[in-house]
């Protein structure tokens, strides 16, 4: 999980990248579309504020929503495990594929899949994992890693995949994006009924019914719950609600904030394993229930994060985000939700400078639909890493001279004095193009107004003072 | 006529780098009929170190500010959204539960941004005026979405032509200390911005925020653009030029 590199370093590496432009290219639809879904639809902001409370009451009765669950799977012939970290996770579901003799696994859009690196963890077993999402299915043909929480190759452009699926599937090359689709949906048919297992995420648990809830857009998630004769779910153990009614509200602002869809192609519901009588559906079903650092982040000042439900809204209208690209990040969850889950999964070592990677402009927490306060919870980890002393030693230092400056209006005159003196060698008609020191990138890449030789301050002491 | 008592407080930007905006700021409030103090202790209300966490630093500085300010009396009115939001938002979170947390709720219910003062609580608002240009209005995140200020810039630039930005409430990169410790990302973020402005065909740039502005301006300078940046006192005070 760790990166050794900074976020800087990626994102600078990215920065003006053909991967940066398709990015901004593909984000468009999604923002566009998001504000006119919004906008004819007048409940949204209340339908905001009823997610908001559905899901912080998950939050604060989880155990006892989990446990519900549990017992309602159970009831149904269902297997519900839970795993306090991605080796527990992991070793479950290898054991489930082992016992049920499944060598070839389907998979459906799965981020939590990713946060544990399940994929690798089982291929190592020798088990052949297939991704059936249209964008997973690439980024796994590819080798690449997904860069956006609901559009995996947002990074890509068409005619990459075109090039992708001209050499690793052998076919002839074409770029309409039908024919693309077609030679995926060929392949992976095929692959569909072969599959052992099929393992999946997991949008939203109920816990009245012991239901599990998929959303998609391809029919993908569909086809891996109810074809293999095992199905896995996989959950975050915050990805739970009360009641169906509740789910249903949390599906309302789901998919208008993701995809500015007013509802996802398909909303498919799991009801535990086939029953006497249904003519398909898996004979196994289990629901892995999965900590891993969630119990940590919930006791601390970010738990608000963890009623997220995962629209990607906020990664849409970041300015940074739309810049870079989820890849910058150097980890599952980007954007800004990404800054604040990461350094909680997986600590603030190397993770803490993520949260630095905003410029506070609250667009984040503008669309965000449960309204989750993104900006402040970024600047409660700015103040851990701060109190870690984390901070460069310049910043540290400068930060400290500077207050002890402005407690003193002498020494604030002062030191706006010399300022003024020491930048007028340097200056060009009131503008400096050049600063030494940690200042620099400033004027890296911009001017900059040079001190006053009189300061508002001076000026009215001159003029107005008593 | 005896006008309404007002406390202008500068910001530390405004103060060390563009004077002209405080003396802007102060000839509006003047012709509004106001009657204008400036508590000269006044220094830097403690956003960058905020903004970077570390939070005893600012809690220095807010303190400070905080004296300044509470043995005044009258609206406090700040020509920054920014620098406002500090006050009136996160004054309150860095004292409370402390001694100082009477004295930030009554600062911060003081506290007012230039344009909303001018509209909300005046009322008889200026235009500004510019003769034969055109503006854009950048909308600065921290007041639009931190206070809520969009139509008070709108109402006070009805009567000048306003020519659209694509964007125009969207981020401009700057982000504060982030500028610095990010400036290629900041830059690029910012350059986008400057492309949307050049199209848009204006002779000036109007914003509420020195601190995004003069970004913008930096920038428009680099790239050597003839389009002008003006904070909307400046226009409101007739300085055009």
């Amino acid at each position: 999980m760790s990166q050794p590199v900074s976020f800087v370093t990626r994102a600078d590496a990215l920065l003006g990248s053909k991967e940066a432009a398709a990015v901004v290219k593909g984000i468009r639809h999604f923002t566009e579309a998001r504000d006119r879904v919004a906008e004819e639809f007048p409940i949204m902001e209340e339908l905001r504020d009823r997610a908001r409370t559905i899901r912080l009451h998950s939050l604060r009765h989880l155990d006892r929503l989990l446990g519900h669950f549990a017992d309602q799977v159970t009831a149904l012939g269902g297997t519900v495990h839970f795993a306090a970290d991605a080796d527990e996770a992991n070793r479950i579901v290898a054991e489930i594929l082992h016992r049920s003799g499944s060598r070839l696994v389907v998979k459906s859009k799965s981020m939590v899949s990713e946060e544990i690196e399940l994929n690798s963890h089982l291929e190592d077993l020798g088990v052949e994992v297939v991704e059936t999402d249209l964008g997973e299915f690439i980024v796994q043909l590819a080798g690449d890693t997904p860069s956006h929480i609901i559009a995996p190759v947002l990074h890509l452009t068409r005619q990459d995949v075109a090039a992708l699926f001209s050499e690793k599937l052998g076919v002839e090359y074409t770029d309409d994006p039908t024919e693309l689709n077609e030679i995926a949906r060929t392949h992976l048919r095929e692959i569909f009924l072969r599959a052992d297992a099929g393992i999946s995420g997991v949008n939203m648990a109920i816990a009245e019914t012991g239901s599990v809830v998929l959303v998609t857009n391809e029919g993908n998630g569909r086809l891996t719950t109810t074809a293999p004769r095992v199905h896995i779910a996989l959950m975050g153990m915050e990805r739970i609600v009360s009641r169906w009614q509740d789910a249903a509200v949390v599906l309302e602002v789901l998919a208008r904030s993701a995809t500015g869809q007013r509802l996802s192609v398909y909303t498919s519901v799991i009801t535990g394993p086939r029953r006497p009588g249904d003519p398909d559906g898996p004979e196994e079903t289990h629901v892995v229930v999965i900590d891993n650092g969630r119990s940590e982040i919930l006791s601390g000042p970010t738990a608000e994060i963890l009623a997220c439900i995962r629209c990607g809204a906020c990664l849409n209208v970041c300015p940074i985000f739309r810049t870079v690209g989820g890849h910058a990040y150097g980890t599952v969850y980007s954007g800004p939700i990404g800054s604040i889950v990461t350094p909680g999964l997986h600590g603030m070592e190397p993770w803490w400078e993520l949260p630095y990677a905003s410029t506070m402009c609250g667009a984040c927490e503008e669309v965000c639909p449960i309204r989750i306060q993104i900006p402040s919870m970024l600047l409660h980890l700015r103040e851990r890493a701060a109190a870690e002393g984390r901070l460069p030693g310049w910043l540290n230092r400068g930060m400290s001279r500077y207050a002890r400056t402005t407690t003193d209006p002498q020494k604030w005159r002062r030191a706006k004095k010399w300022a003024s003196r020491l930048s007028a060698p340097l200056a060009s008609r009131g503008w400096l193009r050049r600063i030494p020191g940690p200042g620099r990138g400033w004027t890296q890449y911009r001017d900059l107004p040079r001190p006053a030789s009189e300061s508002f301050n001076e000026w009215w002491r001159t003029n107005r003072g008593s | 006529m005896e006008g309404q008592r007002v406390q202008l407080l500068v910001t530390c930007l405004v103060d060390a780098l563009a004077p002209q905006v405080g003396r802007a700021t102060l000839a509006v409030l003047e012709n509004s009929g106001c009657r204008v103090d400036f508590p000269e202790g006044q220094t830097c209300c403690g956003q960058p170190a905020f903004n970077v966490g570390l939070t005893d630093q600012a809690r220095e500085m807010a303190a400070h500010t905080l004296d300044v300010l509470d043995e005044t009396e009258g609206p406090i009115v700040i020509p920054s959204g920014s620098c406002s939001q500090m006050i009136v938002h996160h004054y309150v979170e860095l004292f409370e539960g402390t001694d100082r947390a009477d004295q930030a709720e009554r600062v911060a219910a003081r506290t007012r941004e230039l344009t909303q003062f001018l509209v909300d609580d005046l009322g008889a608002a200026p235009s500004a005026s510019c003769d034969g240009c055109s503006v854009a209005y950048h909308y600065s995140c921290h007041g639009l979405r931190g206070l809520g200020l969009e139509a008070q810039a709108d109402r006070l630039l009805e009567d000048i032509e306003r020519v659209d930005l694509e964007g125009d409430k969207e981020c401009c990169g700057f982000g504060g200390l982030f500028s610095v410790e990010m400036p290629a990302i900041s830059a690029a973020i910012m350059d986008e911005k400057l492309n949307r402005v050049e199209a848009s065909g204006a002779d000036i740039l109007v914003g509420g925020d020195v601190s995004c502005l003069m970004h913008l301006e930096g920038g428009l300078r680099r790239r050597g653009s003839k389009v002008v940046v003006r904070h909307i006192a400046e226009l409101l005070a007739g300085d055009d030029k």
